[in-house]
């Protein structure tokens, strides 16, 4: 077998045994994606974290009703649309075709629902004055990080909806494969992930007592 | 051992449903707990201890039980478990300076303001 003949792909049983780490490549791509992202996450909290400790006037203006509340429901919501993921995922391998495109289609469900609450919350938090600039109870650089934050998490879950509905469809109409589900419920865990350390340090630190 | 491995990793999908969804009530429980934890009466940096580490354990849950990390190429898994903690260990050195901004420049401007 010549270099050439590898090239040109002629030989696809070659190429997947030397795959790195004998992962399928997508499966290896999106976990490379998610470790890049996963970075990017840990970036913005660390600087929020950073700007919050340096800061003597922080802000801590979420009160239990309705900014707690929303953020415990967005919670559930969002740990209970791993769980469908999973369900998806798991019939999709087990050949259960059917049962596949209603989970995956309950968790984008799910995620609208998510999006939903968070934009209801933002239009809340907006109607009290909060900016990117500035906001009515300190440290003008809240607003900042509270949207930059739980917008790039928002941004993802959005993404998320819309991919999960495009591969239940293709899968479905037979154009994608349970694997490709697999893959998609990688990137819908690490949302969910996220989240757990979203809610805790943008939300939880800031409750008003 | 990878198509063993392989195959293990398939074999999770078809495990009893109820580990799962034990996994998925004890993420829900330790959720719960961090909003307990919002609330009590204890200093900032010991809340966000606690947080953290009640976040680190649902992400390792989800990661190991969800997203089945567990059952990929043992190289794979150390690989992405280095990768992984080395970057957030690397993003601690920011912490020097943020306490430098809180303790140093408020008295800093002060000496300047009765110059």
């Amino acid at each position: 077998m010549s270099q050439s003949d590898l090239a040109m792909g002629s030989h696809p049983v070659v190429l997947e045994r030397s795959s790195p780490f004998a992962i399928p490549t997508k499966k290896l791509a999106m976990w490379l994606f998610i470790i890049a992202d996963a970075a990017t996450f840990a970036g913005c909290l660390v600087a929020y974290g950073f700007l919050r400790n340096g800061s003597l006037n922080w802000p801590t203006p979420f009160k239990f009703y309705p900014t707690v509340v929303n953020a415990m429901v967005m919670t559930f919501i969002l740990v209970t649309s791993s769980l469908t993921m999973f369900l998806g995922v798991r019939a999709g391998k087990t050949g259960d075709r059917p049962a596949a495109v209603r989970w995956v289609l309950i968790t984008a469900l799910g995620g609208l629902i998510f999006a939903f609450l968070h934009l209801r919350e933002w239009m809340g938090l907006i109607g009290e004055g909060v900016r990117l600039y500035k906001n009515p109870w300190g440290n003008n650089l809240f607003g900042a990080v509270f949207f930059s934050i739980t917008g790039l998490h928002l941004t993802h879950v959005t993404v998320g909806v819309i991919v999960l509905i495009v591969v239940a469809l293709r899968y479905k109409g037979g154009r994608s494969d349970a694997d490709d589900l697999e893959i998609t419920g990688l990137y819908w865990h690490f949302v969910d992930l996220v989240w757990m350390f979203v809610v805790p340090l943008v939300y939880l630190l800031n409750v008003s007592k | 051992m990878n198509l063993t491995r392989q195959a293990g990793a398939a074999a999770e999908y078809s495990d009893k449903l109820g580990k799962y969804l034990i996994v998925y009530v004890v993420i829900l429980a330790i959720a719960g707990l961090q909003f307990v934890i919002a609330y009590q009466r204890i200093d900032v940096s010991a809340m966000l201890f606690r947080m953290l580490l009640l976040a680190i354990v649902e992400a390792v849950l989800a990661v190991v039980f969800f997203m089945h990390l567990g059952s990929e190429n043992r190289t794979f898994v150390t690989w992405v478990a280095i990768v992984t903690i080395f970057v957030f260990a690397a993003l601690q050195y920011s912490w020097t300076d943020s306490n430098r901004m809180e303790r140093l420049s408020p008295p800093a401007n002060n000496v300047g303001a009765s110059q």
